[in-house]
């Protein structure tokens, strides 16, 4: 790994407080969680019957998120990097909107198309009797929503990093485009590929706003962690905290693992 | 789309026209199964450009260009075969080995793209290598690769699948001078034995005299002089070439033995006898200096200013101004004795019998 040459001197005040006080608003609150939590009836606090399927339920529709952020995001930022077609910077702008929207605004967006009288979703219901709607399936769909534009900056930005010439040799050796970039390419961009998806993993593990308008709160089917902590905040907060906890050490856990494995510091 | 013109000829026959707005590449190149072509010129020249329209990774903006007889690429037609069903090879200036993959790997891609299955591609892969003298090296990455042995896989993965056509652009231009040596002789050996086309693109003489068995002189976008490399090194017939094959070299107009130089008040006493617009040429070796006007027959004499000195081989090059810019090469010995130093004012005499002239 390269290491930058640190310039020997002091640092300056003036950057020096702003930066510890920042570093301490976004630490604090993980610190506060952590002494407040109720160690000592953790297990009983967690016992409720709701911790363990909604976190088996989070993990599995944040992979299942991710894993439809991958199959339509990465052409997605190949198409933005490598083509150039009129429109693509609105296009871009496109993509990255659910970044800045209220996931709320999400939420009813997707209902609005895939509601069972929306555009989509009353073609879905008529014709394979599919509907997403406060189902799990829907809660993939609200957390791939707002998780994809992730992985498609990050895969996008490591796209338009790499060097191109290698496809063009790859083009010299007899590869079409999709041969080149499946083999050449993608493996080439490895690195970004991963670090979006650990984003767009997080992201959608974290989501609530987009959940929960869209896909409701059922314990069980579309009850993910973050709603459970939502709710049980409002009648029983030491639940709240035991669960927050573990959810925090869930992320930790993840995003430790992979980073080691896998990012090499690309993050 | 029509349907390719019979050309009979095998090899290339290309005429490339590549308008960028600022820039217009406009040359015409043939060469023959065999044969090994070398583009040569400055940087700049469009020797690239002219390699990658070859390669159909610069489209043409006109032209045409035919490989074996097929038409690859002609815009008035709106033919154009891409990159990747063209049957060619490229060896890359910084060869873009996939950095990604072995050694063998890189070198069974082309086979891989062409249809043969891994095992057999890997098979064919290991005789290129070995071809090469690198069949240790076949599970190396391209990091773990020095930079001779980085080329002599590019060279080997680019003629695995059996181009037509093989293009290598400044292929000794990454190598340090030891390795180039090497590699060069190397180069030599397999070039030899390709029996397609190959197009070297480089600004080296050296190497287009060595590798090549005609040239083909670019400068800005447009061909100046073909031929032989001996030639080419005999009779050049731009300031570029002459530089490169230390000849000095001057445009005039030759009226009988003498020549009257353009943009210079003065005229060249030549061996040969020609009337109208020539060349005339003379090697830095025919030069002599003396401290004061000689006594000499010598017709072609003036009094010159030294302006710059540096060591050339085992001899000294002198930069000389005066009414012609001359390069004169003198012995240690002759500079020490004659006490120049820049600034020096001395006389410069070159026999006429070491001057040549030759229509422009």
């Amino acid at each position: 790994m390269r290491r930058r040459a640190r310039r020997r001197g002091g640092v300056p005040v003036v950057l020096l407080v702003p930066a510890l006080l920042g570093l301490a608003f976004l630490v604090l609150p993980l610190i506060g969680l952590i002494v407040k939590a109720p160690w000592t009836s953790m297990s009983s606090e967690l016992d409720g019957g709701t911790v363990w399927p909604a976190l088996r339920l989070s993990l599995e529709t944040a992979t299942s998120a991710t894993i439809v952020s991958l199959v339509l995001g990465v052409p997605l930022a190949w198409l933005l990097a490598r083509t150039d077609f009129p429109g693509r910077g609105f296009v871009r702008t496109l993509v990255t909107l659910p970044l800045v929207m209220p996931p709320v605004v999400g939420g009813v967006a997707l209902l609005l198309v895939f509601g069972r009288n929306g555009l989509v979703g009353e073609w879905l219901d008529s014709a394979f009797g599919i509907t997403l709607p406060f189902t799990t399936p829907g809660v993939v769909v609200a957390e791939a929503f707002v998780a994809m534009p992730f992985l498609v900056l990050s895969v996008e930005g490591a796209l338009r990093g790499s060097d191109t010439r290698y496809e063009e040799a790859a083009a010299t050796l007899g590869a079409s485009r999709f041969t080149a970039f499946r083999r050449v390419t993608l493996p080439l961009v490895a690195p970004g590929v991963a670090a979006g998806a650990v984003l767009a993993w997080a992201r959608a593990l974290g989501e609530f706003g987009a959940t929960i308008t869209f896909a409701g709160d059922f314990p069980g089917t579309t009850q993910t962690m973050p709603l459970a902590v939502y709710l049980a905040l409002e009648n029983d907060p030491g639940a709240a905290i035991a669960l927050s906890v573990v959810l925090l050490f869930v992320s930790i856990l993840v995003l430790a693992g992979l980073r080691g494995r896998w990012m090499g510091g690309a993050v | 789309m029509t349907p390719p013109a019979a050309d009979s000829a095998a090899g290339i026959e290309a005429h490339l026209v590549v308008d960028r707005g600022s820039f217009l590449l406009d040359i015409e190149l043939t060469a023959h199964p065999g044969e090994v072509l070398a583009l040569l010129g400055p940087n700049g020249a469009g020797k690239t450009t002219a390699l990658r329209a070859l390669a159909g990774l610069t489209p043409l903006t006109g032209g045409r260009l035919a490989l074996d007889g097929e038409v690859l690429e002609e815009p008035a037609t709106g033919r154009r075969v891409a990159t990747e069903d063209r049957p060619v090879g490229v060896v890359f200036q910084d060869y873009l080995l996939f950095p990604h993959l072995s050694a063998l790997d890189n070198v069974a891609f082309g086979l891989r793209t062409r249809g043969l299955r891994r095992a057999e591609a890997r098979a064919e892969a290991a005789h290129w290598l070995k071809r090469v003298g690198l069949a240790d090296h076949a599970a190396a990455r391209p990091r773990a690769l020095s930079g001779g042995q980085a080329q002599r896989v590019a060279l080997a993965r680019a003629l695995a699948p059996k181009p037509r056509l093989l293009l290598l652009d400044e292929p000794m231009a990454a190598l340090d001078a030891r390795t180039r040596l090497d590699i060069r002789s190397q180069l030599r050996r397999h070039l030899a034995a390709f029996d397609a086309v190959a197009v070297l693109v480089t600004h080296d003489p050296l190497d287009a005299m060595v590798l090549a068995d005609r040239l083909t002189v670019v400068e800005g976008g447009r061909v100046v002089q073909q031929g032989t490399p001996s030639e080419i090194a005999r009779r050049p017939r731009s300031d570029y070439i002459a530089r490169l094959v230390g000849l000095n070299l001057y445009r005039g107009t030759a009226d009988g033995h003498d020549v009257r130089i353009e943009g210079a008040d003065t005229a060249l006493a030549t061996a040969d006898e020609h009337s109208g617009p020539v060349f005339a040429a003379f090697p830095p070796s025919a030069v002599t200096l003396h401290r004061g006007r000689p006594d000499t027959s010598a017709r072609n004499l003036w009094p010159v200013t030294v302006r710059g000195m540096e060591l050339h081989g085992d001899q000294i090059r002198l930069d000389l101004a005066g009414p012609l810019p001359i390069t004169a090469d003198l012995t240690p010995a002759a500079v020490a004795d004659l006490g120049l130093s820049e600034g020096s004012e001395v006389w410069a005499a070159v026999k006429a019998a070491q001057t040549h002239a030759y229509p422009a």
